[in-house]
């Protein structure tokens, strides 16, 4: 068996001696299963994204999920209306811990352009967002950029950051209900 | 493909039939543009519909107007209608007074101007006379404005993170 990522380990023999946060870290880091909200054309991007030129599956991403319950990161790419809004963030509480959310795109990440009544000015006004790229829309490569750095974070937090009072009063000032330990 | 009828036959035959409920009428750009009171435009879109020689029998859309500084006519609803046997277009425009901004709903002669009016009601509020379900239909239900009146500004006041320096306010 080759070696995963850069988890340490002893071996001897008959035995392998490693420390189980990273393997687990790096596991979850290699099969994040992400859920594309898009809806517009950072959609588009996304989309050649995961096409063969620059294929997302190279990060252990074959799989998209359309639901919600079996998939880890949620990718916001385009324009969310106000009218939408309760509808991402439904998506994102039916999500499982651990999750992660990608924002995709000046408007998903300010309003971009879309200084208007009808659009929410950020997704992070009604979810808590991981990682923003920047972009109008932003290219393939930097959306995968912006994934290399959620893989960095699902690499490196801790396995129980669900259960920290950071986090805890982070998803009650967005009246999220999370998780009991 | 040219017209089978012309703007001023088409006139004539509306100013013979209703004669005081027309009052104005204009050709922007070739379109032949009438303005009707609004309580008989019932009457004036039934007719022009079964009418023989006109079938005007298509409703292309409705639109609202807010004119904020015309007191007394501050808000108009637009009708475009076509013929799409004779090839022809018109417009019908019901100017409103913005303390009764009524006027009778087109859903008995034309279902599709359902969802137009609803439309028409979410953003000016005006109010469709016997329309069956006048609700909003784009805008969220919790919104408790009509966004395109031109008091309200086109901008969400609700952001923080943008510097009215530079963006000319």
């Amino acid at each position: 068996m080759g070696k995963i990522e850069d988890v340490p380990t002893v071996n001897g023999e008959g035995f392998q001696l490693t420390v189980l946060d990273k393997v687990i870290g790096a596991a979850r880091a290699n099969s994040l299963w992400p859920l594309p909200f898009a809806t517009s054309c950072c959609g588009i991007e996304y989309m050649a994204t995961m096409g063969s030129n620059y294929d997302l599956a190279r990060f252990g991403m074959e799989r998209m999920s359309f639901s919600p319950r079996q998939a880890d990161l949620l990718i916001v790419a385009g324009t969310i209306s106000k009218k939408l809004a309760p509808v991402l963030k439904q998506v994102y509480e039916q999500m499982a811990e651990p999750k992660w959310v990608l924002s995709v795109g000046a408007c998903a990440s300010s309003g971009g352009i879309f200084d208007t009544y009808s659009v929410l000015q950020g997704i992070d006004r009604v979810i808590p967002v991981d990682v923003y790229v920047p972009g109008c829309p932003p290219r393939p490569e930097q959306i995968i950029d912006g994934i290399m750095k959620i893989q960095e974070m699902a690499k490196t937090e801790s396995l129980r950051r669900r259960y920290s009072d950071e986090y805890k009063s982070l998803m009650s000032n967005y009246n999220i209900e999370s998780d009991e330990q | 493909m040219s017209s089978k009828l012309n703007n001023e036959a088409v006139l004539s035959q509306l100013t013979n039939r209703f004669g005081n409920a027309i009052l104005e009428s204009s050709e922007p750009y070739g379109l032949l543009t009438v303005e009707i009171q609004s309580s008989s435009l019932l009457e004036v879109v039934q007719w022009i519909k079964d009418e023989p020689s006109l079938q005007v029998s298509f409703l292309t859309n409705i639109a609202g107007v807010h004119y904020p500084d015309t007191t007394g006519r501050e808000f108009a609803v637009v009708y475009h209608l076509h013929s799409l046997v004779n090839n022809f277009r018109i417009r019908f425009k019901c100017f409103l007074p913005e303390n009764a901004l009524m006027i009778d709903s087109l859903t008995s002669i034309y279902s599709g101007a359902n969802w137009m009016e609803r439309e028409t009601f979410d953003f000016y509020g005006i109010q469709f006379n016997g329309h069956p379900n006048l609700v909003r239909i784009l805008n969220e239900d919790s919104m408790d404005y009509f966004p395109m009146r031109k008091q309200y500004h086109l901008e969400d006041e609700t952001r923080e993170d943008k510097d009215d320096r530079f963006f000319g306010r």
